[in-house]
């Protein structure tokens, strides 16, 4: 399920759209994450506060988003532009692959809350495959 | 009194014991009360662990279905899935035009499945205290006569959640998302216990 050309011109249309609000964008998909999702909860217990108003989910949303911001600029060659990361989420986050999935999902819902007209089912589409070979590239140095 | 054993402990294991045999006596009390068919059916589905709905989660999804247009929500649900999922089309070879998404976005028969899937919603929103029972004949025909992986129930539910998402805005709260995920995987679960 590799990107298309019109996938990445897709995507890189939504990313110019929505990346003001990025970091809004990702401190809610966070949050929300840590809400629907508590298992997530387990990766964060050094945190003093997980609610939405913390400044550590707000400033680790950011950091998200950082990293989605890269993966866009990078989009033709994912697995080499996301290496360090991944070596960072191998071996030192050792976050499990399944909660990528989780959590770009919570981005998408909050794509979707936040630009209704432009999230149409083909920017979906596109997004979601990014974020899909987003995950995989983060879970390349895993094992 | 055994002189070995320190009083507080003899005392501790005579409370308990006390408690014990006070809770057995109310326990086949209550159980002689409630031989009669009805409660013995209560009794063994709460012993089947029955899924429990806060008065927050109760009130949050009759909100969401009652104020839901299940003619454009079920028709954008189910197109979304199609288009996004494209592997899900499988399941609709006889409903023509499915070739792009402007051809299924504009499929009356898909139009028509999404609004049947929405009512089908419905019935478990109506029905949230016994969702099992609710889904059993559907989970059977999904098996039997359709043939659907059951995998496919969650791709649709995401693509719904993230409709209702775009159509509720801000008042999509992270507990509001919670509550209306966990209705959605209790009826996915349902949908898929017939299977075997």
């Amino acid at each position: 399920m590799s990107l298309t050309d019109k996938d990445k011109a897709t995507v890189k249309a939504v990313w110019a759209k929505i990346s003001k609000s990025a970091d809004a964008i990702g401190a809610d998909a966070l949050s929300r994450m840590l809400v629907v999702y508590p298992q997530t909860k387990t990766y964060f217990s050094h945190w003093p506060d997980l609610g939405p108003n913390s400044a550590s989910v707000k400033n680790h949303g950011k950091n998200v988003m950082g990293g989605i911001a890269l993966a866009v600029s990078k989009i033709d060659d994912l697995t080499a532009g996301l290496l360090e990361l991944s070596e960072q989420h191998a071996f030192q986050l050792r976050v499990d692959p399944a909660n990528f999935k989780i959590l770009s999902h919570c981005i998408l819902v909050v794509i979707a809350g936040l630009f209704p007209k432009d999230f149409t089912p083909e920017a979906h589409v596109a997004v979601d495959k990014f974020f899909c070979g987003v995950s995989l590239a983060l879970a390349e140095r895993y094992r | 009194m055994s002189p070995a054993l320190p009083d507080t402990f003899a005392q501790k294991a005579l409370t308990a014991s006390l408690s014990l045999a006070l809770r057995l006596i109310l326990f086949d009390g209550c159980l002689s009360e409630c031989r009669s068919a009805q409660t013995w059916g209560l009794i063994t589905s709460t012993a089947d662990k029955m899924v429990v709905w806060t008065d927050f989660e109760r009130s949050t999804i009759q909100d969401i279905f009652s104020k839901m247009d299940y003619e454009v929500v079920g028709p954008a649900a189910l197109t979304r899935c199609l288009i996004v999922y494209p592997w899900t089309q499988r399941y609709f070879g006889n409903f023509g035009n499915l070739y792009n998404a402007a051809a299924i976005m504009g499929n009356p028969m898909v139009a028509k499945h999404g609004t049947t899937i929405l009512h089908g919603l419905d019935r478990g929103v109506k029905n949230m205290d016994d969702l099992k029972t609710t889904y059993a004949e559907l989970s059977v025909l999904h098996s039997e006569k359709l043939h659907v992986d059951p995998d496919n129930f969650k791709l649709l539910s995401d693509c719904l959640t993230i409709v209702v998402a775009a159509q509720l805005g801000k008042a999509f709260t992270a507990e509001v998302q919670a509550a209306f995920q966990k209705f959605l995987a209790v009826v996915v679960s349902s949908l898929g216990r017939q299977y075997h």
